[in-house]
């Protein structure tokens, strides 16, 4: 392959397809979704005739190892897999390592609930990973890559797989790319389904051969990782960008974003939201804006309570925090953590002690059992709150799941441990008042624990019997155009009679 | 390179290597951290976070274990938040653990109970939740049971059985909060690869991994005395645990030879020093029948049957068989007793059978015949060439350092007719047939020469007879040697090349080398090919004959064989001879005396009457069981002191009971010529008494003063008489023992011999021929069989049978044979067989295993009437007069 057989492929391709426009939110911008559902993932000419790999014959045959890594330094491009480190200086200090071995691995283990960026760039423009690892490889001096794709994404490692077989054939992976004496490989790693995994050093574990279980850093993978050699980890999302980077510089990517987190941001909005699922945003933009805006406001008449930023590992934001800017820096200052790009807005009929509890079963489910205060901390944490929800609670407990988040926090031994409790102490934060109606009141406001409440039927009742047919217990009687009563004896709070009502009769108390 | 730094702790200021983690720099400095996942032997993991410290200007604590120090750092150990911190991940651990420490036999050194109270933890934090872990105690395995309800998940077993032992026989099962350790699948000791070496049990913290013990003991009841395992010769140390005059578990010592492992025998194979059938009093065999006697009454009648011998039929037709199980004391008084006292250089022991042609072979070439390296170079070895040695199983802590020196990136050439746990790990393995050694190494020597990949200066300087040597393996071409051996000729020169290239390449080999025809040979091959590449003399290489029993190498130091005193001094020796008869006061003889394998054909001949035997077991470990049993019946008189009433004491017409390495003090000297002590743990069973007692006893009887009041006295006269042992004594030797040659007082031993200069002058390189061994398979007798041991048993099992769990494991005779033989048999597994040599017929059950050479079969020489009733007394080595236990041509059918 050499640069007007690149040329030519672009030209012609561009001849024969016209690319369908994407539409997306006037305050999105799209970079690193930019081929989503417009090019056809698995033909590589469509990749390339919308630039793809130009990058990587510029970087190869314009740029030492050294000037790619500094070009991304001052891109000011942050690792988009929840850490925000710079990835310029993460690959100076595997450059720097004096190895013959290096491995670049590709972070596909997206586990977070709710977020679905990672999957949708691997399905649906896999050529820019591919590129973006190779480019990696290249300034590292590295020439093995492994993509980590987790199994349950089987159309994502399909994709891939068929991208690295025709990137094979165009000689654009394997020996000697461009003509350069530069030679770069990729292998597809399927993750077992644990959330564990997507933590660099579990990861590094998982694709050995062995228990996905973290180990203490430092070394750090950089200096030494996978095979003990130095080792690039990136998430799909920071090596999507990495081409674009090259291709267009470091100044036309930061031409968005804050100043110490530049470019855009995939975020992945769910929950009670009107215009769900994936968005592409500048850095700094508000919450708001997200919101209201982008997503177009929270649905079903409710009201906006709080959106959940980080997934398992991060917070919450609420009202007050509507108008901040979404960075990397200032989220952490809020408490809460940018993550993968997980977005949960939530509304009033979310309760936030519920939503914890939610989070801690999903942590003690996927704690890998290594270190002693994840593994039995977290586990006490959700009988804590279990008892709250049940309204068995005490301010005591509510003292003793404070102190026992803090120690976990300060004490565990990987990412997954150090901010499991975040979004327990993130609520208590911000809604304490809703913990200790909870113990105090043994109220639920939110309707969700339902221990808690009472369903009631006001006089709002036009009588159209709609609960009393959908009622799974059968405990609402009354008759047509007539004031229902729900029987709190027979009552299992499902909640339906709440959904079903059309004019907002069901109340919960 | 490591810098010095200065840093803070507890206000304080201390001077540290930035190499070293702050757990480490505490140590150095006495201040304590708790842990309960770390362990020195162990990479640290960083998991039970106990040894947490606060980090100023840091709000997460770091695990001290895994976070090495940096210049300026300020560290509080105690600080309220650590401490704090501490407690609560104590209550979190304790609150999902068994509550059952009044009923644990671990109460005591628990180091979960330990911090419990030290931290004052509030036991009732999270009883409200009742969900603690609630498994089912794994009791499979035959010597431990498993706790999951009491295991803290530190790991620890886990990573011994995985770094240290490198058997990953068990692991962590599912994740979070449901995790425990066991073995895969089914959970089942009986479908994992466990080798049941108990090193997760000694270094669990807590109760979770328990050895299994009749015997009830609370810690505090039982006293605790540090020793040398007496099973093989690595030479453990070990620490009997004792109560009330009965061993009840056996702990490994970390700064042994051992570095804290052990094996399935030395773990839990204790159970014959107080067992029932030990030999309590003198034994008189009276009508064909024994009867209990008193020591004065039997040690008269055979200082009677003594001095009639000798008057009879003269000095030399008495023979004492001395024992590689004693003491070196004891072996040392042996061969005095039987020089001075018959007046007869007939004195051998069971070296003979083992590494008599190393003795031979490597005191010709190098000048001294033991293992030039130690134990500790193991892991530092960058080529590791194993050749007949079954190393994980024969040496099994040497084996587990192997496939450490391999996790650092080490190579390993295996040579081995079966296809051994090191062969399937090895860079490169050679399944050669039995007795096809020679070939072998000349071939690979020829490829080493062809490629120029031999040392020139080193052969130039430190040996001679180089080119003799080339004439002869020019003909060896890989070409030639592989049908011989029945491997490739691409396969020879990969391990020739591997072995070359090594900087520090060792070679170890055992019984598959020695126990031939040609045994001597074999070892001079090897020779030739170590001192071909300069591998001798260094530190990490060498020629390492690996020594089987606890205390082979003393005996043979010791002079407990026919041609020499302690030291190698040889009998003919004129000067030699001199100094003993002075040191002795009696005159002694010149002539080379009998070996083990001639004393007996001379009984059977009539021209030895009477044969003193101390612990050993001819019936069963040599070969051909029936001339065995003819010549000990042909004797006019047989002395047998033992501990047990073996196969060969039914023979005896004097039986006088001994006690266990564990009821007496002395010394053993371990493979790699390693003096150390062994200490009276517990009494003598009964009247038995130690073999040195014995032995002073005859002597007194006999007119000879031998006036020692302990075994420090005997080593005190033969450090003054044996220029290797010269700065041996039991002050020295109490801690660490010392490698000899140590030849002074002030003398650090040797760690490794022939730096710069052979113990020889020169190294001799030997020209050799490959001859096939003595009997090969014909039309009658289609098979090979070839001989050794399971991890198992212990030699001729007077020891290991004694344990209930060894039994259940292999428990009876059977023979190895591959699929395609059993197929040309008919045989299917379990089948019993009948195999049929020159010298008789045994009976074992057919194991078809997938790691054996077709027409090759293999069979332990544990089992009485087993494998030694179908091996040749007469193809002896030339030289060494080691039989060829290793080679039978035998024939298979039904039985």
């Amino acid at each position: 392959m050499n640069i007007s057989q690149l040329d030519n492929i672009k030209k012609t391709t561009l001849n024969l397809v016209s690319f369908p426009q994407s539409i997306f939110h006037k305050k999105e911008v799209r970079r690193v979704l930019r081929n989503c559902d417009v090019i056809d993932p698995l033909n590589i000419f469509e990749y390339i005739a919308r630039d793809g790999y130009f990058a990587l014959y510029k970087a190869i045959t314009e740029y030492t190892p050294q000037e790619v890594i500094d070009i991304v330094k001052e891109s000011g491009l942050r690792g988009r897999g929840g850490g925000g480190f710079p990835t310029g200086i993460k690959w100076q200090f595997a450059f720097d390592e004096d190895m013959d071995d290096k491995y670049i691995i590709c972070n596909g283990d997206e586990g977070d609930p709710g977020a679905f960026m990672d999957r949708s760039v691997l399905e649906k423009d896999p050529h820019a990973v591919i590129e973006g690892m190779i480019l990696a490889g290249y300034a590292i001096g590295s020439k093995k890559g492994f993509a980590y794709v987790r199994a349950e994404y089987p159309l994502a490692a399909k994709n891939l797989q068929a991208s690295i077989e025709s990137a094979q054939q165009m000689g654009l992976l394997g020996e000697n790319i461009f003509e350069s004496g530069f030679g770069f490989d990729i292998e597809i790693r399927l993750g077992a389904g644990a959330f564990v995994c997507g933590e660099e050093t579990a990861l590094i574990a998982s694709i050995e051969g062995n228990r996905g279980m973290p180990k203490v850093r430092p070394p750090y993978p950089a200096k030494q990782g996978l095979f003990e050699k130095p080792t690039i980890i990136n998430n799909v999302e920071t090596l999507a960008n990495i081409p674009q980077i090259i291709y267009n510089g470091a100044q036309w990517f930061k031409k968005y974003g804050t100043q110490k987190s530049t470019g855009t941001k995939v975020f992945a909005l769910a929950g009670k939201i009107k215009d769900g699922g994936l968005i592409e945003v500048p850095m700094g933009i508000s919450l708001r804006e997200i919101i209201y805006e982008v997503g177009g406001g929270v649905g079903n008449r409710r009201k906006f309570k709080a959106v959940l930023t980080g997934g398992p590992s991060g917070g919450c934001l609420t009202l007050k925090h509507l108008d901040e800017p979404i960075d990397f820096d200032n989220l952490l200052s809020l408490g809460s953590m940018m993550g993968s790009g997980g977005m949960i807005v939530l509304d009033d009929t979310d309760c936030m002690v519920d939503i914890s509890k939610f989070f801690l079963d999903f942590i003690v489910d996927e704690s890998c059992g290594k270190c002693a205060p994840c593994r039995e901390g977290t586990k006490r944490m959700y009988g804590i709150l279990n008892k709250i929800t049940k309204g068995e609670g005490t301010l005591e407990d509510l003292d003793k799941l404070e102190r026992l988040a803090q120690t976990i926090k300060i004490t565990s031994l990987c990412g997954l441990g150090k901010t499991a409790p975040n979004p327990v102490l993130s609520t208590i934060k911000n809604f304490r008042q809703e913990y200790i109606d909870h113990i105090e009141s043994k109220r639920c406001t939110a309707g969700k624990c339902r221990s808690l409440c009472k369903y009631v039927i006001s006089d709002k009742c036009i009588g159209c019997t709609l609960c009393a047919e959908k009622c799974p217990a059968d405990c609402i009687s009354g008759d047509k155009k007539e004031l229902h009563i729900i029987d709190r004896k027979l009552c299992i709070k499902c909640g339906v009679c709440l959904k079903v009502c059309p004019v907002d009769a069901v109340e919960v108390m | 390179m490591s810098k010095y730094i200065s840093l803070t702790i507890n206000n304080k200021k201390y001077g540290a290597k930035d190499d070293l983690t702050i757990l480490e720099v505490c140590q150095q400095n006495d201040i304590h951290i708790p842990t309960l996942c770390n362990d020195e032997m162990l990479k640290p993991v960083g998991a039970c976070r106990m040894c947490i410290v606060e980090i100023e200007g840091n709000e997460n604590l770091f695990p001290s274990c895994s976070t090495k120090v940096a210049d300026g750092i300020k560290i509080s150990t105690e600080s309220p938040k650590v401490k704090r911190a501490r407690k609560e991940i104590l209550e979190l651990i304790w609150a999902n653990h068994e509550y059952d420490c009044l009923v644990c036999k671990k109460s005591g050194e628990c180091k979960l109970q330990d911090y419990c109270y030290q931290y004052d933890i509030t036991p009732q934090s999270y009883y409200e939740f009742d969900s603690r872990k609630d498994y089912d105690i794994n009791y499979s395995n035959k010597f431990f049971y498993s706790n999951p309800n009491r295991c803290i998940l530190c790991g620890k077993c886990v990573r011994i059985c995985d770094e240290l032992q490198n058997t990953n026989a068990i692991d962590f099962i599912n994740r979070g909060s449901k995790t425990y350790v066991g073995y895969p699948l089914d959970g089942r000791y009986e479908s994992s690869v466990c080798v049941s070496c108990g090193n997760c049990v000694s270094i669990c913290p807590v109760g979770a991994l328990m050895p299994k013990n009749k015997i009830k003991f609370r810690n505090w009841e039982v006293r605790k005395v540090k020793t040398t395992c007496g099973y093989c010769g690595v030479g453990c140390q070990i620490e009997l645990v004792i109560k009330n005059n009965k061993v009840v578990r056996v702990d490994p010592v970390k700064d042994g030879p051992n570095d804290g492992l052990l094996c399935v025998k030395g773990k839990f194979a204790y159970n014959f020093i107080n067992h029932k059938d030990r030999l309590k009093s003198p034994l008189i065999k009276r009508n064909g029948k024994f009867e209990k006697a008193s020591w004065d009454e039997a040690l008269s009648l055979i200082v009677n049957k003594i001095n009639e011998t000798k008057e009879l039929y003269g000095s030399d037709s008495l023979a004492g068989l001395s024992s590689a199980k004693c003491t070196n004391e004891e072996n040392y008084l042996m061969q005095k007793f039987v020089r001075v006292a018959l007046g007869t250089n007939n004195v051998d022991h069971c070296a003979r059978l083992c590494h008599a042609s190393t003795v031979t072979g490597l005191a010709n070439t190098l000048g001294s015949g033991a293992m030039t390296n130690s134990i500790a170079e193991v892991k530092d070895n960058d080529v590791t060439f194993v050749i007949g040695s079954n190393t994980t199983e024969t040496h099994p802590v040497i084996g587990s350092m192997i496939l450490q020196a391999k996790r650092k990136g080490a190579k390993i050439i295996v040579a081995d007719p079966r296809e051994i746990v090191l062969a399937k790990k090895a860079d490169i393995y050679l399944q050669i047939y039995p007795g096809s050694n020679v070939a072998l190494i000349n071939s690979m020597c020829n490829v080493i020469y062809h490629e120029k990949l031999y040392d020139t200066d080193y052969i130039e300087n430190r040996t001679e007879e180089f080119e003799a040597f080339i004439n002869v393996i020019k003909d060896y071409t890989p070409e030639i040697a592989a049908p011989i051996c029945g491997v490739s000729a691409e396969d020879i020169k990969i391990a020739a090349r591997i072995y070359a290239r090594g900087s520090k390449s060792a070679i170890y080999y055992a019984m598959g080398i020695t126990q031939h025809s040609n045994g001597t040979d074999n070892v001079k091959s090897l020779a030739n090919l170590a001192m071909m590449c300069g591998n001798i003399g260094i530190e990490g290489g060498g020629i390492n004959p690996l020594r089987g029993q606890n205390n082979v190498q003393g005996a043979c130091d010791l002079g407990a064989l026919p041609n020499t005193f302690s030291g190698y001094q040889k009998v003919f020796d004129d000067r030699a001879n001199e100094k003993f008869q002075k040191a002795w006061g009696s005159k002694l003889s010149k002539d080379v005396g009998l070996t083990v394998t001639t004393i007996l054909s001379a009984a059977l001949s009539g021209k030895i009457k009477m044969l003193y035997i101390m612990g050993e077991n001819p019936v069963v470990s040599d070969p051909d069981t029936k001339h065995v049993i003819k010549s000990l019946e042909n004797l006019d008189f047989l002395v047998v002191q033992d501990i047990f009433l073996t196969e060969t004491a039914e023979y005896a017409n004097v039986i006088l009971p001994a006690v266990s390495f564990a009821e007496k003090d002395g010394t053993f000297t371990n493979t790699e010529r390693r003096i150390q002590r062994i200490r009276k743990a517990v009494s003598p069973i009964g009247d038995a008494k130690a073999d040195w007692e014995i032995l002073c006893e005859l002597f007194y009887r006999l007119g000879y003063p031998a006036e020692y009041e302990s075994p420090s006295d005997i080593m005190d006269e033969i450090s003054t008489l044996t220029p290797i042992y010269r700065g041996i004594s039991y002050n020295r030797i109490d801690e660490h023992g010392l490698q000899w040659p140590c030849t002074s007082d002030d003398h650090p031993g040797t760690k490794y011999l022939h730096k710069d200069k052979m113990a020889r002058g020169k190294g001799l390189f030997t020209a050799i021929n490959y001859n096939p061994p003595f009997e090969m398979p014909n039309k009658e007798y289609p098979f090979i069989l070839t001989t050794g041991r399971t991890l198992y048993h212990f030699h001729t099992r007077t020891m290991t049978k004694r344990t209930k769990g060894i039994n259940e494991i292999v428990g009876g005779n059977y023979l190895e044979i591959s699929e395609n033989t059993a197929k040309q048999l008919k045989v299917s597994d379990g089948d019993i067989l009948k195999i049929t040599s020159r010298r008789g017929s045994t009976n074992a059950v057919a194991k078809i295993v997938d790691d054996i050479k077709d027409g090759v079969t293999f069979m332990t020489f544990h089992f009485e009437n087993g494998a030694n009733v179908l091996t040749n007394s007469e193809a002896l080595d030339k030289e060494s007069n080691i039989p060829e236990l290793k080679v039978s041509a035998v024939r298979i059918e039904h039985a």
